[in-house]
Formats: structure tokens, sequence, C-alpha cells
């Protein structure tokens, strides 16, 4: 294989990775802060990205067509969206069955989620068809050989990891993530320091809930086509990407994202097998470095924690 | 009381010798072929369509002078259940009077049905059922289906594709049986031309990236890049292969057709893709059909499959008219039978008994709408398709 293609299949690879990092430092987020694991993550980033598309929707209608105040509309409509439904969640479902047993916070917003997804098939216009995604960044492309970059896939993923690095300083340099992390290492501490406990959760969550707006709308803008079941496959992947990363760790989620979509790359791209089963080869090896090393790669320290 | 006996039998003697008169005047055995369909039930519309089709084939035959027999039909109904299915199957094949018959519509009574027309050597020439494995689910030499199955749409793609010049293809397929029945045949129906498959890649139903699937594609350098699924995945590929600045033509099976795939797609212009079926009216013996069903005057309408009823029991008809009554001889005749045109177009069984030549009609995608290749400027040369 020439070197353009493989440099076209790590940039492949680099854009998944991206995506899937996003979705799984929301995972760890919330469980980090809380020790819940909120299944309709996927869902929440779909719902997010269907906003982005009604937003798009609304401003063409006003008939502004600059492409940049278009982008930036869709991101913070849907981000700021999102926010708003992270708050709502953690505040019905997840604080009052705070002392519940996991399982029921895991089984609610399994269900949750199925609701989310099907509220968006039946009530979205026309919402079981696939729609497509406005491309409206730019598509010049760079063109090596064989190898092909465009630039609308370069800004998504400095944007992506411009994210990242935010959201990285705001858990590490900031006196609200020294309270974020003061929560996520002991709750009855942080309360008798003087922390917002309730206001903590919910910031989180309304965070987390942004991110996966941003990855859902990263999502759309680079395959250019989202349906309402999107979230499914995105949200199983984030929350592998976070175990194996080692959940409750914000370096391990980043981690995880890239290596699950290293996986599904190496296999489709070069082993000797049908590409069909890239999947299985991806969550087989998370089987085996789950087996391996349980608490995922970054093992968790306390301190840690977010 | 003894009077009216007395009429009566003579009555009936009359009629015998009338009969008998008649039968040494056209001398004509009698030769009963049967005909199986959803009589009641949800889709009885199309069964009882059938059936007068069917009826109205062997009241033509019978009016036809140059015929060698005389044919009386027996219709049963198999309510489109699979488990009525088999009982009015056994209940036709082990009649030893029936010689043929034309049968069901619904694929799952069909899949089922077909071994026990096997089991007592009926042929039969399935009318309506579209599923591939009734046909090549099984060898079974009394099978024979006149009207497409989902995947004879192929062959088409095939010649339609290489007739505009492509050689080197590359297949996406989904890993259902939909997806994967496609890929079979077009593999399969490429052998014969000079077209090249380079290389097939195989996707979950509900697979999001193709990136990685279509990189390697691109290294291959395919002429078209032949889609075999359904419209939201065909959508995704499509999206993706333009983001890859892939410059191979797209194609499609029937299963992309759908306003979704135009609406999705941020570059569907010049997607190519194969419609199964076409109206009655376009077909080569359509109107004549018409015109016949309508001479005849049935209660019921024809339907759009009534068509194929009629063209399966012209098919029967015409291999009992060579190899005479029996089972084995009409087996024997219509896996023989050479291509033939009946109202529905071309008839040429394979060696599974399927007609190979089914409708289908390629459509282009031409300014946001799916439109019949040769209505399109594509075909009149104003606009050119990738790679031309």
């Amino acid at each position: 294989m020439d070197i353009g293609f493989i440099g076209q299949h790590l940039v492949n690879g680099l854009m998944q990775g991206m995506i899937y990092s996003l979705v799984a430092v929301g995972f760890t987020l919330f469980f980090g802060v809380l020790d819940v694991i909120k299944f309709s993550h996927g869902d929440v980033l779909m719902v997010g990205v269907f906003a982005g598309l009604t937003a798009f929707f609304g401003l063409d209608a006003l008939g502004i067509e600059n492409p940049y105040i278009l982008v930036i509309a869709i991101i913070l409509f849907s981000t700021a969206l999102m926010a708003l439904l992270g708050i709502v969640i953690a505040k019905i479902l997840i604080l009052p069955l705070k002392g519940a047993p996991p399982l029921n916070i895991l089984l609610i917003t399994l269900m949750l989620g199925t609701l989310l997804r099907e509220s968006v098939r039946l009530f979205y216009p026309n919402g079981s068809n696939s729609k497509a995604f406005p491309a409206i960044l730019p598509t010049d492309s760079f063109t090596w050989g064989n190898f092909s970059l465009r630039l609308d896939s370069v800004m998504l993923f400095v944007a992506g990891a411009a994210v990242i690095v935010g959201t990285y300083t705001l858990i590490n340099r900031t006196r609200l993530g020294l309270a974020i992390r003061a929560v996520a290492q002991d709750e009855e501490t942080a309360r008798t320091m003087g922390i917002n406990f309730g206001f903590i959760v919910l910031f989180t969550f309304a965070l987390g809930s942004a991110i996966a707006a941003f990855a859902g709308v990263m999502n759309g803008f680079y395959y250019n086509e989202i349906n309402f079941s999107m979230g499914l496959l995105l949200g199983a992947v984030g929350f592998s990407a976070a175990i194996i990363g080692g959940l409750g760790n914000l370096y391990g989620a980043i981690l995880g994202g890239f290596l699950f979509a290293g996986l599904q790359t190496l296999a489709a791209a070069a082993l000797p097998f049908s590409s069909s089963y890239k999947d299985v080869f991806a969550f087989a090896v998370v089987i085996a470095l789950m087996a391996w090393r349980p608490t995922g790669l970054i093992a968790e320290k306390a301190y840690a924690r977010v | 009381m003894k009077q009216i006996f007395r009429i009566a039998s003579i009555l009936a003697l009359g009629a015998l010798a009338v009969t008998a008169t008649n039968g040494m005047a056209n001398a004509k055995d009698k030769v009963t072929v049967g005909y199986i369909g959803p009589i009641t039930g949800k889709v009885s519309a199309h069964g009882i369509a059938g059936r007068n089709s069917a009826d109205l084939a062997i009241n033509l035959r019978n009016q036809d002078p140059n015929s060698k027999y005389e044919y009386e039909l027996v219709a049963l109904d198999d309510e489109c259940k699979p488990n009525i299915g088999i009982q009015v199957a056994t209940k036709m094949a082990t009649d030893k009077h029936v010689s043929g018959a034309v049968t069901h519509f619904c694929s799952a009574v069909a899949t089922g049905a077909v071994r026990i027309y096997h089991q007592f050597h009926l042929p039969v020439v399935v009318w309506g059922a579209i599923s591939p494995s009734v046909t090549y689910g099984n060898d079974y030499k009394e099978i024979h289906r006149t009207i497409g199955t989902l995947t004879s749409q192929n062959k088409v793609a095939v010649d339609f594709l290489t007739g505009l010049g492509y050689k080197k293809y590359v297949v996406i397929y989904d890993t259902t049986d939909y997806g994967k029945g496609h890929l079979e045949a077009f593999a399969n129906d490429l052998l014969a031309t000079d077209g090249e498959l380079l290389e097939a890649y195989g996707v979950a139903a509900d697979q999001q990236d193709f990136t990685a699937e279509l990189t390697k594609a691109k290294s291959l350098n395919p002429e078209v890049i032949y889609f075999a699924g359904l419209s939201d995945l065909g959508i995704r590929v499509r999206n993706q292969m333009e983001k890859l600045g892939i410059e191979a033509q797209f194609a499609g099976v029937s299963g992309i057709i759908s306003d979704t795939f135009i609406d999705g797609t941020t570059a569907s212009e010049g997607s190519l893709a194969m419609r199964q079926g076409a109206p009655v009216e376009v077909m080569p013996g359509g109107p004549e059909f018409i015109k016949k069903y309508a001479d005849a005057d049935y209660k019921d309408p024809a339907e759009a499959y009534g068509v194929y009823a009629y063209a399966a029991m012209n098919v029967l008809l015409d291999a009992v008219e060579e190899a005479g009554p029996d089972r084995q001889a009409i087996t024997k005749a219509l896996n023989t039978m050479p291509a033939k045109e009946y109202s529905i177009g071309m008839v040429e069984f394979d060696d599974h008994g399927q007609n190979v030549n089914s409708l289908v009609t390629p459509l282009v995608v031409q300014d946001g709408a799916w439109v019949t290749w040769d209505e399109s400027e594509y075909a009149s040369g104003k606009r050119t398709l990738k790679g031309k």
C-alpha cells in the first residue's frame, strides 16, 4: 500500500477518534462526578445534532447565508440546548436516584435514550429517514498523490481538539474545575468545604451533554448525513472507549477514543478479513483489554479522577 | 314422477351424445392444470386477479384451433398463509389428474411449498412470489419462475453498466441476505462480461463510517462503485465518496431509489440505480393483455401482477403442448425451453428455473429527481456520467 493511502487511513482514523473521544469524555465526566453511567448519552448527541439542523433551517429561512455565522450558530444553539437537556436529566432523573442502586440509573437512562430516539423518529418531520446535514464548511481539498485532505475535515479536527483542551483546562486550571475534582474525589468532604454539590453535578451534566452535542454536530459536518439512530453506536463506542481508557479519567477517554478508531481502521484497512468484521474486531480487543486491565489502560487514582 | 325421470334420462343421454360428438369433432384430450394463489385474505385482490388471468390464458388457448389439448383449470386458495399453502400444494401435487400448475403470490408460501412439488414431481411456474430462495434456495428441477427475483435486476445492471463502457467495479454491500443476494448475482453476472470485480466490501446495515472501505476501494481505482443495500446506507456511501474525492461513478440497486436518497446526499446528481419491474402498459404484450382481460369481462381488475399469472400459465401450456400431459415430460420441456417472448417480455430459464429476463428500468438522478435513463439528458449525451 502506498504512503498516500496509509495517510488517508490515518486521517480517517483520527477524525473518527476525535468524535469517539468527545463522546467518551462525557461518559467519564458523569462517572467521575457522580459514579453514574448515563446510557442516554449517545441519544443526547443525536438530539443535539437534530437541534443543530433545525437551527440551520431557521437561519436559512431568515436568509442568513454566511457559512461562518451559520456554523457558529448551529454549534451554539445545539450545545446550549443540550446543556439544558443535560441539566434537566440530571435534576429530574439522576439526582433523585442518587442513593438508589446504580442499576436503576443505568436502566432509567437506557429507557430515556429510547424515548429520545423514538421521539425524534416520530415527531421530527420525516424523522425516520436520513437527513442531509448542511455542507457549508469550505470543501477545498489538498491532494497529494492518493492522499486527499479536505479543509473542512481539518477545521473539524482542530475544533474538536480545542474542545478537549478547553475541557481539560477547565477541569484542571480553574476554581470550578477544582470544585468538580473535589466532588469527584469525595462528595461529603467537598460539601463540608462549602462546595455547592447540586450545582457542580448540574454543571457537569450540562458540560458533558454540550460536548456530546458538539461531537454530534462535528459528526454531521463530517459525514453530511444524520439519522435518528446515529447515537446508538456512537454511545456504545464512546462508552467502550471511556472504559478501556479508564472510566473517570479524562486522558483515558481520549486515549480510548483514538484507540477504538485505530482498531476499527486497522481491521478495515490492514487485516485480511472482510471489513464488515471491523466492529467485531474492535470490540473483541476491548474485551481482551478489559480482561487484562479491568480498571482501564490508565489505572484510576483517586486524585486523578476527572 | 316416472314421466319426469324418463325426460331427465333422455336429456342426460342427449347431453352425453352431444359431448361425445363434440369430442370426436375436436379429438382433443383433456389436460388439467392448476392455479394456486391467495384467493381470500388480505391480498386476495392479487390472488383473484391471478386466477382470472390464468383462466383467461386457458380460455384463449381452448379457443385456439391449433392447440392439441383441451385445458381445464383447478384453482386452489393458499390464503397467503404458509401452513394453508402446504396443504393446498399437497392436495394439488397428489392429484394425479393435474399435469402442472401456476403457483403462489406470497414468497413465504412459495418457499415452503416448492419442496412438495419436488416430492410429487409436479412441474410449476411461480407467477408472483419474488424471494430469491424460491428458485435459488434449492435445486428442484420442477420449479420455475417467470417473474423476476429481488436480485435479477443485477443482470440488467451489469449489461447496462458494461454497455456504457465501465470495466472495473468495486461492490459495497450490506451483509444482510438482501445485500449478499445482490452481490452474488452481480458478481456472477459480471463474469460473463469483460467487466472485472476488483473487490467487494461487506458492511453492517447500520454502519455510519465507510471511509476505511472507501479508501481501500480508492486504492483499486474502480470506474464504478456499485452499492447493494438500502437508501440510508447508500446516502452515507455516496457522501463519503465525495468526501474522499473518489471520482468513480456511483450505481446502486433498487433499494436506494427513494426521495430520501436525493434529499440526504450532497451529490446525488448522476447517481444510477435499477428499478425493478415496469407498468403493465409498457410491457411488450401488456396492451394486448389489458384488452383481452377487459373483453373477458371479469368482475375484478387484473391488478399489477395479473399479467404475470397470464404469462406463467402460457409458459406452462406451451410446455404441455410440446411434451404432452406427463409431469416429467413437462418439467423437461420447461427446463429446455428456448427463450421466447410472452406478455411480460422474454422468458428464458436459467439452471434454477429462474427467468433471467426480468423487467428492470435503469434510472438516473437528474436535477433532484429519479429519471428513466432513456428519457434523461445523460442518455441523450447532453450531460455525462463520471469517467465518460
